[in-house]
């Protein structure tokens, strides 16, 4: 199992560099570099500027350093001294902007998998024991749903209900009156109250995908000799189906992470958008609408880490669950 | 825009739209010899008319490209044409019967009025005003399909400067969302299709590369592919939008956005014809082939590709509406197409807070045009799944 994790880890190694890579193309991307913007602004604000000061201003951030040394400066940076780098749209290290924002896009993301994983498995179960039964149907077209509308029209439309009808206004982490309040149970409550929505919408694009997985999955189980064996020797149904089919159903959902995860971060901005959370995604909108890159690309690169990181979790607990993966080695 | 890997789409669960009974069985009652002698496609198509889902929405599809294509001809007025007192206009009724009596299809002019305690603008009818709709009606000049310019719309208000039919409603620029919504479709439409053939371009290429020639090549398309799939593609696409500049003109944005989309969209293409190239190379005839001394290049396009174009079209199928819900996300967070170049993504930045869509819900409307594109597409999609698969019927 040792042995896994840390094969497997190793091949984490150029993936992260790729990312890396990525991300550093994404901030020298921009035709014309910060530096030059910035200074432009100054000038018209009508603060004398002379070549000098703009030397030093650009020598201070290295944009007159090649391509590679920059690079190198930068990795230097995240790798040794944990440092992203400096925003300049808020003027602000990157990494104060990340601390304030991170936690929560965390929070939301797992536990939108959470959510969907709640809501998928047990209706794939229900799908697959019950084929061709009109809540499969059903459960199968709203999964269909799921996968057609987009979560961000979901999100608007589904808030504008709740404000319509239900005068519940979704935007925000908390409702507004508890701006600034220290944290208190009612607060807490709108708290939860405001994350069902984007949790349930963030999770549902991964929901259908999960529901046809575990219910196409079990159908094959189920149909294996052992379960007619067990059947056959009088096990009780319940017993039997969560014994075996339905664990070994799971495990090829577990490995979904690695696809599910890059479409729930990705889900997140645009929902953490028209919902009004402050994550990382209004910040990355606003860091890419102003070409503060080295925001920008630290967020991707940050994100883009997470999931291969989260990937790379959902391997070594499939392989936990599943000794054909740990013993069959890693080839593929 | 995650909808899913179709990798992981096309297993062989029966779609949610394809239960048992339309399982296409030949061999029974009205299938006679020319069973024995139709080509695949042939055996396709007979498969897939029987999907009635599909058919209908090949044909609902169809007339949703057609209407965008002829926006000029369908929609009444320009996309960019204003009109004032209209601002924010909710969308009007034809009616067909005035006082009971039928007079054909009209409607009544709308009268602005100030609230005078919330200071909001409300629209009354006002029924001393009848305008009488007509087909083939002459109204702004717009340019055919961009071959010949005409003033002729498929439908219209006759006289001068009459007050308009906003059957959608208007936007805060009291611009007809109707119009702007069939125009917005020629650049969303046509975004997915040339995103997935540009995809479709790369996928076919680097994936046949890939699993005809294994090896190191093969190991490193793949660790490509494994990557691209990793990385989560909007924060991806955001960053690269933006280094697009501003000030582009609409036509090299459009098809920058399109590149862009595909870079991540040609993965899991890739994937499709990678695993077919590489089941299909072990069967017998391609050896058979390969023994009677076929080329390479003979035995790819001879012998393998055929085997699944069918699997090649219904990946592509489903890819579109991916491309589709993209370029909207992009466009509607101000990444994608600026305007005043019109798509349904930029139409939707209207309503982007709760504030206007609870005022003016009618901004939503070209939502669900890209919901309607995006299900058709998924259920012709399912349609072609059901009728390419050889074994279908046997399950």
């Amino acid at each position: 199992m040792l042995e896994f994790i840390v094969r497997r880890s190793i091949t984490l190694i150029p993936i992260l560099w790729l990312i890396s890579i990525v991300s550093f193309v994404i901030i020298e991307l921009p035709p014309g570099d910060w530096i030059d913007v910035r200074l432009a602004t100054l000038r018209d604000s009508g603060i004398e500027l002379d070549d000098e000061e703009a030397d030093r201003l650009e020598a201070m951030y290295g944009f007159d350093l090649p391509v590679h040394e920059r690079y190198l400066r930068w990795m230097r940076g995240i790798v040794f001294d944990f440092n992203f780098g400096w925003s300049f749209q808020w003027t602000r290290p990157v990494n104060d902007l990340l601390a304030e924002r991170l936690p929560l896009t965390l929070l939301i993301s797992l536990l939108s998998l959470v959510v969907s994983w709640l809501i998928a498995i047990p209706i794939g179960i229900y799908s697959a024991t019950h084929q061709y039964s009109t809540p499969d149907y059903v459960f199968t077209f709203f999964g269909f749903l799921g996968l057609a509308i987009p979560g961000f029209l979901l999100a608007l439309v589904m808030a504008w209900i709740l404000f319509r009808f239900f005068g519940f206004s979704s935007s925000g982490l908390y409702d507004i009156s508890f701006v600034g309040e220290p944290m208190s149970w009612p607060k807490f409550v709108s708290i939860l109250q405001h994350l069902i929505l984007p949790l349930l919408i963030i999770g549902l694009a991964g929901t259908g995908a999960t529901i046809r997985i575990m219910r196409g999955n079990l159908l094959d189980e189920l149909k294996r000799q052992y379960v007619v064996t067990a059947r056959s020797k009088g096990v009780a149904e319940l017993r039997l189906l969560f014994k075996y089919p339905v664990r070994l159903a799971m495990n090829p959902v577990l490995s979904t992470i690695g696809w599910v995860l890059p479409a729930i971060f990705s889900g997140e901005v645009l929902v953490s958008l028209v919902l009004g959370l402050q994550t990382t995604g209004p910040l990355l909108l606003r860091a890419v609408l102003a070409q503060d890159m080295f925001l920008a690309g630290s967020i991707v690169l940050i994100l883009s880490a997470l999931t291969v990181i989260g990937t790379l979790v959902s391997d070594i607990l499939l392989a936990w669950l599943d000794p054909r993966i740990r013993y069959g080695g890693t080839s593929r | 825009m995650s909808l899913g890997d179709p990798a992981v789409r096309q297993s062989n669960l029966p779609g949610p739209d394809a239960p048992a009974e339309t399982a296409v069985t030949f061999g029974g009652e009205e299938v006679d010899e020319s069973i024995y002698y139709a080509s695949q496609w042939q055996l396709i198509w007979w498969r897939f008319r029987r999907h009635r889902l599909a058919i209908v929405s090949v044909i609902l599809l169809a007339l949703i490209y057609i209407l965008s294509m002829f926006s000029g001809f369908f929609s009444p007025y320009s996309p960019g044409q204003r009109f004032d007192q209209y601002q924010q206009a909710p969308p009007m009724r034809v009616r067909l019967f005035n006082d009971g009596r039928f007079i054909g299809p009209h409607y009544f002019g709308l009268e602005r009025e100030l609230d005078t305690e919330t200071f909001r603008y409300e629209f009354v009818y006002d029924d001393s005003q009848v305008y009488p709709l007509r087909l083939f009606v002459r109204g702004e000049p717009y340019e055919f399909l961009g071959l010949f310019p005409t003033d002729i719309h498929f439908f219209g208000t006759p006289g001068e400067a009459p007050p308009p039919l906003l059957l959608f409603g208007a936007d805060r620029l009291g611009r007809d969302i109707f119009s702007r919504t069939l125009n917005g479709g020629r650049i969303s439409l046509s975004i997915g299709l040339i995103g997935v053939l540009l995809s479709f371009f790369l996928g076919v290429v680097l994936g046949g590369i890939s699993g005809y020639f294994g090896g190191v090549v093969d190991e490193i398309v793949q660790r490509m592919v494994d990557f691209l799939i990793s990385i989560p593609q909007l924060p991806l696409w955001m960053a690269l939008s933006a280094a697009l500049p501003r000030d582009w003109p609409v036509l090299r944005t459009y098809f920058a956005i399109t590149i862009i989309l595909s870079i991540v969209g040609w993965t899991s293409l890739a994937r499709v014809v990678r695993g077919k190239l590489l089941s299909l190379r072990e069967e017998d005839y391609a050896l058979a082939a390969q023994a009677a001394g076929a080329g390479k290049r003979r035995i790819i396009f001879k012998h393998l590709l055929p085997g699944f174009t069918s699997h090649l079209i219904v990946s592509i199928t489903l890819a579109v509406p991916g491309m589709i819900l993209a370029e909207t996300a992009l466009s509607f967070i101000g990444l994608g197409i600026q305007p005043p170049a019109v798509s349904w993504g930029t139409l939707l930045q209207d309503a982007q807070d709760i504030v206007a869509i609870a005022h003016q819900p009618w901004q939503l409307i070209p939502a669900i045009f890209v919901i309607a594109t995006v299900l058709l597409f998924n259920f012709i999609g399912d349609g072609l799944r059901d009728a390419a698969d050889p074994y279908s019927e046997a399950s």
